[in-house]
């Protein structure tokens, strides 16, 4: 805990707002509270969810150290910070930027932080928020003092709430959108922070703001709330509105959002958010946390019934003045710039300055400017380049900056003539990475670095990916060169693979006994049109040969392609089983002797869990039962795809079934061999009993969810499925799958008795 | 004034030789040992970002780090959790553990040498020390004792870091060696 906390609440007093000051004493005396032991320990885990300090990884006291699992000597007469975490474990800090909007003396005092309280590295998320590392509860307070002094909350960061309104980057600048988004997502941001009706939610709610329907800046079919600028001519008048979408999402199961409103007028857009609120608050899940989000109270109830029900509320809220009060002078406001508009003047053969010309600067509405997007390796940067950056800011522009969804910052408002001047005051600070927006700018998640979640190390991959083509990438071929890559280090899809070209979650295998480090490749997403796509897992392939999978698919595009053909399309028209086969063989593991380098993880020497090697395999020479059943499972559950692919969705949704029923029969198997799946009642009786009523197959995080999908499947068995709810069905196999392989290997850990 | 979270920060003679692939493996083993004082617990890899803090050890108590802030090499000693005792005993606990780090890395990679005339004092707190000549003035008679203890009767230059929106920092300078006994 640092000396200083004291001070910065003395020294900050009269600088932050009542209300917030009042809010961060609060949650000073609740850490107090829990300190003391009184306070629950659940109750503060969401109490401090909401401010934004969350768990990280090894926050439970443990760490495996490659052979075994180890106790940190922690001080263990300090009370619990929630639910099996140490008080001192530290945690990250996770920072709201609404709609990535920054000011220099912003970036300052984030530069400040994370020197001081952190490790020196800020991270800028897939939802535009800043996070710090290895922070220490106690520090906390006086953290969010600080940033509440220039304007910023991490309330609300975390936790069953309103998260971080997104929002484009371009905004206000844009050459496609229909109008500026900017006042809109901020007046929705600050009527929604705290707001009453939005206190009661089951799980988060994530709202997003994009201008146009065509990019992918705002991403707006992957949130629980999607508006996208649209003008409509009513009455001979020009009238600016939203079409709302709502119930989207990634995470484990990921949901197109549906259509709510074609044009919702911007005065309805706050008391719409209100009422939506108000019903999720309601009507939302609140016992089974998988269930909880938006997405499954819109399936549930169908898109008529859900719009009905916010539109009710919505005619019985009491009127608001805030509501409407921000519109007054809206359409006048905007950005302006410190510069006068220029042109780009000659580069003089600098080919280091003209590729990032070429791939980092987009020509804004306005004439002789341009917004220069400044791309971070992994979203990460240190302090010294955060206040060179907000020197760079002063300089160029009038004092504004944002942060984006691909983990980086945009600077808007660059005159032209200034160009050859950004780049080198960009450069001379380590901020001059070109390839923004393509095949280098790779999206991570914490991944196993820093994420409780983790399973393999996402960073690490993305690393070797960006180091291997950092030099050769600008002389690929363009076509390569456009595609998005994105990485999560679980299925939780943090990192956003669905929605990538080519994207890659973390998942483990036990061959032969070892566990090894295995990413999904996840082929089919679309990052334009606002994420108009989702991708569904192909083939899982060790850690250590992703690079080469990555080679192989991109050479392989590169060969076959028609002219211009997107990779989302090519993928369709080659299809899933053609991209499978020429992976196939990459999947394979060599055995540990003199492969040990396969059973570790990127940028982590330790032996992937090999402590959770097995008591009995023999050296690992047997192929068990199990590992013949759950590939089946896993075959059975591509051929799924593939029939999807082909429009039989109602094969695709029995296959799916079927093959949740053999990896369910796979882990039976390990306990009593006379089951068979021609009697799926018997398999799931057994599951059940062997595995859910003795706790074995509840996942630490996730607790029963996986089981349920399979409860679910079975009893509703002899269902007609459309390609909505056959791709659902997919989805839920593989992580059902995934489930019984971590189960497996729980159980061959820790044995059968828990 | 009170100077906690005492940063000491020991150059690398020279260009950086060793393999940080092999720095990352001998931090795990520390931590697996758990084998300096305090929870050690995490290792951090920033390599990807320019002159950062390259590969960290993260611990309760204090981080350690291979830092290439300023594109400059060093060891890093960030000191988190408070001391008691009096400012001089607080920078010689930065001074001693960052050093004993360096002894421990040059054992195990033999063509790593860190300066015995060079390193870096910072104070990691602008609350309590914020950059100005002040704060300078009221921390010289500590760091000056502290410096005295490991150099013998040797010229030693102080040249603090001058922009305000930095943390406190002086660099330190001298002709001859300091004198540590060697690590057991
Ligand atoms: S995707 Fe998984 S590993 Fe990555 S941050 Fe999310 S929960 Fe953690």
């Amino acid at each position: 805990m640092k000396a200083s906390n004291e001070l910065w609440k003395t020294r900050l007093t009269g600088q932050i707002t009542d209300g917030l000051a009042e809010e961060i004493d609060t949650f000073e005396m609740q850490i107090e509270l829990r300190r003391q032991d009184k306070m629950d320990e659940k109750v503060f885990a969401e109490t401090r969810l909401r401010r934004g300090a969350y768990g990280q990884r090894y926050d439970n006291g443990q760490r495996h150290d490659g052979s075994e699992s180890k106790t940190l000597p922690y001080d263990t007469t300090k009370h619990t910070k929630g639910p099996d975490t140490v008080w001192d474990a530290p945690g990250m800090l996770r920072i709201k930027i609404p709609y990535g909007g920054m000011n220099p003396e912003q970036l300052e005092v984030l530069a400040e932080l994370a020197e001081e309280y952190s490790d020196d590295i800020a991270h800028i998320t897939t939802r535009q928020d800043f996070q710090l590392h290895y922070v220490h509860i106690e520090n906390t307070p006086t953290i969010m003092r600080r940033l509440a002094a220039v304007g910023i909350t991490t309330r609300e960061a975390c936790g069953n709430s309103i998260r971080n309104v997104c929002g484009c980057p371009f905004a206000g600048v844009c050459q496609d959108e229909a109008f500026d988004v900017t006042p809109y997502a901020d007046a929705f941001t600050y009527f929604m922070l705290g707001h009453p009706d939005a206190q009661n939610f089951g799980r988060k709610f994530k709202p997003s703001f994009s201008g146009c329907h065509q990019h992918s800046c705002g991403l707006a079919a992957m949130h629980d709330m999607g508006m996208t600028a649209v003008v409509r001519e009513v009455d001979g008048e020009r009238k600016r509105g939203f079409r709302v979408v709502v119930g989207g999402g990634l995470g484990a199961v990921p949901r197109q959002a549906k259509l709510f409103d074609e044009f919702l007028p911007v005065e309805e857009l706050l008391p719409i958010a209100q009422a939506m609120s108000k019903v999720f608050g309601k009507h939302g899940e609140k016992k089974m946390r998988s269930r909880a989000r938006l997405k499954f109270l819109v399936d549930k109830w169908g898109i008529d019934k859900f719009k009905e029900e916010v539109l009710a509320e919505r005619a019985n809220l009491t009127p608001d003045p805030r509501w409407t009060e921000y519109l007054e002078h809206i359409e006048e406001e905007t950005e302006k710039p410190s510069r006068p508009p220029g042109d780009l003047p000659a580069l003089n053969g600098n080919e280091r300055m003209n590729h990032w010309v070429k791939t980092n600067l987009r020509e804004q509405r306005q004439e002789g400017y341009v917004a220069a997007t400044v791309a971070l390796p992994l979203g990460d940067l240190t302090s010294d380049q955060l206040r060179s950056l907000a020197d760079i800011v002063r300089q160029f522009t009038n004092g504004t900056i944002r942060t984006t969804v691909e983990q980086n910052f945009v600077i808007r408002w660059v005159s032209k003539a200034d160009v050859p001047a950004l780049f080198n005051a960009l450069d001379a600070v380590g901020l001059s990475e070109p390839g923004a927006s393509n095949i280098l700018d790779i999206v991570a998640c914490p991944g196993t670095d820093t994420c409780k979640l983790g399973i393999s190390s996402s960073r690490g991959l993305a690393a070797e990916i960006r180091s291997r083509l950092a030099e050769t990438s600008f002389k690929l071929d363009q076509a390569v060169q456009d595609l998005h890559i994105k990485v999560s280090g679980c299925f939780n899809s943090c990192g956003q693979h669905h929605v990538a070209d080519i994207g890659f979650f973390g998942a483990n295998r036990t061959v032969k006994g070892f566990k090894v480090p295995h990413f999904q490749v996840v082929l089919g997403g679309q990052w334009e049109e606002n994420a108009g796509s989702y991708g569904l897992p192909i083939v899982a392939i060790p850690s250590k040969k992703v690079p080469n999978a990555l080679d192989r698919i991109t050479s392989f595009y590169l060969t076959q392609k028609q002219p211009n053909e997107r990779f989302v399309k090519f993928v369709k028209r080659i299809g899933k089983t053609k991209m499978r086969e020429i992976l196939e063989d990459l999947a394979e593991v060599p055995d540990y002797e003199g492969n040990e380098d396969f059973y570790a993880d990127w940028g982590d020497p330790r032996q992937y869990s090999i402590g959770d090697i097995g008591k009995g395999e023999c050296a690992g020479e047997v192929v068990s039962q199990y590992e013949f059943e759950t590939a089946a499972a896993e075959r059975i559950v591509f051929g799924a795809q593939v029939s999807l692919e082909e429009g039989d969705a109602q094969k695709a949704g029995e296959d799916a079934y079927r093959a949740m029923i053999k990896a369910a029969k796979a882990l039976v198997l390990v306990q009593y061999d006379d089951v068979t799946e021609e009697d799926p009642d018997e398999v799931v009786d057994e599951f059940k009993e062997r595995y859910v009523d003795t706790e074995l197959f509840l996942d630490p995080f996730a607790g029963s969810k996986f089981a349920d999908y399979l409860f679910d499947a079975h009893q509703q068995v002899g269902r007609t499925f459309d390609a909505d709810s056959a791709h659902h069905l997919i989805e839920e196999t593989q992580l059902f799958i995934e489930a019984v392989h971590s189960c497996y290997n729980r159980v061959r850990t820790q044995g059968l008795n828990r | 004034m009170d100077l906690q979270h005492v940063n000491i920060k020991i150059f690398v003679e020279g260009e950086l030789t060793v393999d940080l692939d092999d720095v990352i493996k001998v931090f795990h083993e520390l931590i697996s040992q758990q084998a300096l004082p305090g929870v050690l617990l995490d290792v951090g890899d920033y390599r990807h970002v320019p002159a950062g803090p390259s590969v960290l050890m993260v611990g309760h108590e204090a981080d350690y780090c291979l830092d290439n802030g300023g594109h400059r090499y060093g060891l890093l000693y960030r000191r988190k959790a408070p001391l008691a005792g009096s400012n001089e005993d607080r920078l010689r606990q930065a001074f001693d553990a960052a050093f004993h780090l360096c002894q421990l890395l040059e054992s195990k990679f033999p063509t790593l040498k860190f300066s015995r005339r060079e390193f870096q004092i910072i104070i990691n707190d602008r609350g309590l020390a914020p950059n100005t000549p002040e704060t300078l003035e009221a921390a010289k008679p500590a760091i000056e004792s502290f410096l005295n203890g490991i150099f013998d009767n040797t010229q030693v230059s102080l040249e603090p870091d001058t922009d305000p929106r930095r943390r406190f920092a002086v660099a330190v300078k001298s002709a001859t060696d300091f004198a540590l006994p060697a690590a057991s």
